[in-house]
């Protein structure tokens, strides 16, 4: 569920679009005024207020933000008010222009859309970036990370819950097979992980669970340095619990020395409007830490209040 | 039409000319599919055929082998429907090729949103699943792709590739081509502007045409005559089709061929086709087939 505030009565995006040009005039910026309506306003709204602003003043709204803020809450706010195919567009481009092979953000963005949302950001590449995002992805990866990955962002999963039980059960032990003989990269573990439904997976892994006795990911532990073992989990925790991992990866960009604000970003602003209740409710439970506390121990000024503005927790 | 399917048996004439009428007018037969609400059902943003109903067409349009279920349905559809036979009954692979890299960007879309609709699972798993040879990764490949389709391209990148396509096709195995990394990557992911030029690239920097370098290739040869250039490629199958002594499935290829590209690209075919063999298409047609169904080819054709 959303954690977007949006008042009863809007203003209309001309209004809108007024006051952001009053909030970018003179000297300085009133960043306050910036959050207050933009952290308020839906994906179509700031749709709107995107083309109101255009026609107002000849220019897009991203140029003035560009030009008026900066650094973790100009980059916030830029992908904020992207469209949602575009802005995991932008994100997978990218991931893919500093690509290392510890970088889930291609994994996270191909898993945890549905199908036709993910075919939405592959036509938002394209006309963003005169290419296809399969083409740059195995252009910008090699080796058993391409054969992973070129197919994760090519697929088109159906998306009904029919499950073949006994497919599921044969799959489970190939898994386990080719896990066993730490052949990771093989293809059929790629195959399985990379086109079969949602549904059929989870089946899958529950199958796998309940015949070796403990959870897939477990096997796939062996050695913690292993980018590939990694990117191997978080396909499958993305698939049975995408929440669950998004909480891991805010937990982890913002415990360590210094904040992962590429990952916090990433992550709040494409959640804000969809689960970012239930990454919430269970980062709480886990931590025992209410996720704001958190946020404002760990950054600063607008970036701050944006952020706590995304997830519904303004001052 | 109506009058066509009504009553006794089936007024083949009329339906005729209704194939040649209807040529481009693709929302016509989508009016048609809407207006047979018994035999079509709205599902997902097509209308498909019911199971029954295709039965009980074939049986009746016998005499038109099933060239009007074919041309009645949604192409997207069709090319569900043709994949999957492919995949479960063994017919050749070469009609995902034609089908991944003949049909633009978003009719391939299409065709793997019917498959959903159609087979409760995707064309992408079921290639994986089926297909064990070593061609399987790039079939996966090339249904899988959504190809940029503006022209912009890039000469230095197009030349190296070529490059990377001579390397590789010069050193590697016959059996080992179609299993190289490079070589999918290419072909699978790149458009086919992109693709075009680097072709035209290999031929200056080797002498020959790819297609000649693959030689019998499994796939790979055809892949590259797709994407270079369906017109191309398809007046090749006709020509196939139509020899004296082509099998079952070759002669298949007639039917799924003529009602494939009616509305797409026929008579950039019937110009290959008469470049390359130095006859009319349709000449060639009449004199090979029969009756109604003849007619029904003709009709598609055009005159």
């Amino acid at each position: 569920m959303s954690t977007l505030s949006i008042p009863v009565s809007v203003p209309s995006p001309y209004d809108d679009s007024e006051q952001l040009r009053k909030a970018f005039e003179g000297w300085g910026t009133n960043e306050g005024l910036i959050i207050a309506i933009l952290a308020h306003r839906s994906a179509a709204q700031r749709r709107q207020i995107r083309d109101a602003y255009a026609q107002a003043y000849g220019e897009d709204i991203l140029k003035a933000l560009e030009k008026e803020l900066t650094r973790h809450f100009e980059k916030a706010v830029l992908l904020w008010m992207l469209d949602p195919p575009e802005r995991d567009a932008v994100l997978a481009n990218e991931a893919l222009k500093k690509w290392s092979s510890g970088n889930r953000a291609l994994i996270e963005i191909s898993v945890t859309r549905t199908s036709d949302e993910m075919f939405a950001v592959r036509r938002a590449y394209h006309a963003r970036f005169k290419r296809s995002l399969e083409e740059d992805v195995a252009v910008h990866t090699s080796g058993d990370f391409r054969k992973l990955l070129v197919p994760l962002v090519s697929s088109y999963r159906y998306e009904g819950l029919e499950v073949n039980a006994s497919l599921a059960k044969s799959e489970a032990k190939m898994l386990h097979e080719k896990i066993n003989d730490k052949d990771y990269g093989n293809e059929e573990i790629i195959r399985i992980l990379t086109t079969r439904s949602k549904a059929q997976l989870l089946a899958t892994f529950n199958d796998y669970n309940n015949e070796f006795g403990h959870p897939i990911n477990k096997d796939l532990k062996a050695d913690p340095k292993d980018d590939f073992l990694f990117a191997l989990r978080s396909i499958i925790r993305c698939i049975i619990c995408p929440e669950k991992y998004f909480e891991k990866v805010i937990r982890l960009a913002i415990n360590k020395m210094g904040t992962d604000e590429y990952a916090l970003t990433r992550v709040i602003t494409t959640r804000a409007e969809v689960n970012m209740k239930q990454i919430k409710e269970i980062y709480y439970k886990r931590n025992s830490v209410p996720l704001e506390r958190a946020i404002k121990k760990d950054t600063t000024g607008d970036y701050e209040d944006f952020l706590l503005a995304l997830i519904g927790e303004d001052a | 039409m109506g009058q066509g399917l009504g009553g006794l048996g089936v007024d083949e004439e009329a339906l005729v000319s209704a194939l040649g009428k209807w040529r481009h007018q693709p929302e016509k037969r989508a009016q048609l599919r809407k207006s047979f609400a018994g035999f079509f059902t709205a599902d997902g943003g097509f209308e498909r055929f019911e199971d029954d109903y295709i039965h009980y067409l074939k049986i009746e349009f016998a005499r038109f082998k099933n060239i009007m279920v074919l041309w009645a349905m949604h192409p997207w559809e069709r090319d569900a429907r043709w994949a999957n036979d492919v995949l479960h009954k063994a017919h050749p692979f070469d009609i995902i090729v034609e089908i991944a890299c003949t049909r633009s960007s978003e009719e391939l879309l299409g065709a793997r949103i019917a498959y959903h609709a159609l087979f409760h699972r995707s064309l992408e798993e079921d290639v994986a699943y089926h297909v064990r040879e070593n061609f399987s990764n790039l079939l996966v490949g090339l249904v899988s792709a959504y190809r940029y389709e503006g022209d912009s391209i890039n000469e230095e990148m197009a030349k190296s590739e070529a490059k990377t396509l001579g390397t590789a096709i010069k050193s590697a195995g016959v059996r080992n081509l179609v299993e190289n990394g490079e070589v999918i990557r290419i072909l699978t992911t790149r458009s086919k502007p992109h693709l075009r030029v680097t072709f035209k690239y290999y031929r200056e920097m080797y002498g020959k045409s790819i297609e000649e370098d693959l030689g019998d290739e499994l796939c790979l040869q055809e892949t590259v005559q797709c994407l270079d250039s369906p017109p191309k490629y398809f007046s090749k199958v006709m020509d196939e089709t139509l020899k004296d002594g082509a099998d079952k499935n070759t002669k298949d290829a007639l039917t799924r061929v003529i009602v494939s590209r009616a509305d797409v690209d026929m008579e950039e075919i019937k110009a290959a086709y008469h470049e390359q063999y130095g006859a009319q298409l349709e000449d060639v047609i009449a004199m090979k087939t029969l009756g109604n169904y003849r007619d029904a080819l003709l009709s598609l054709v055009g005159q």
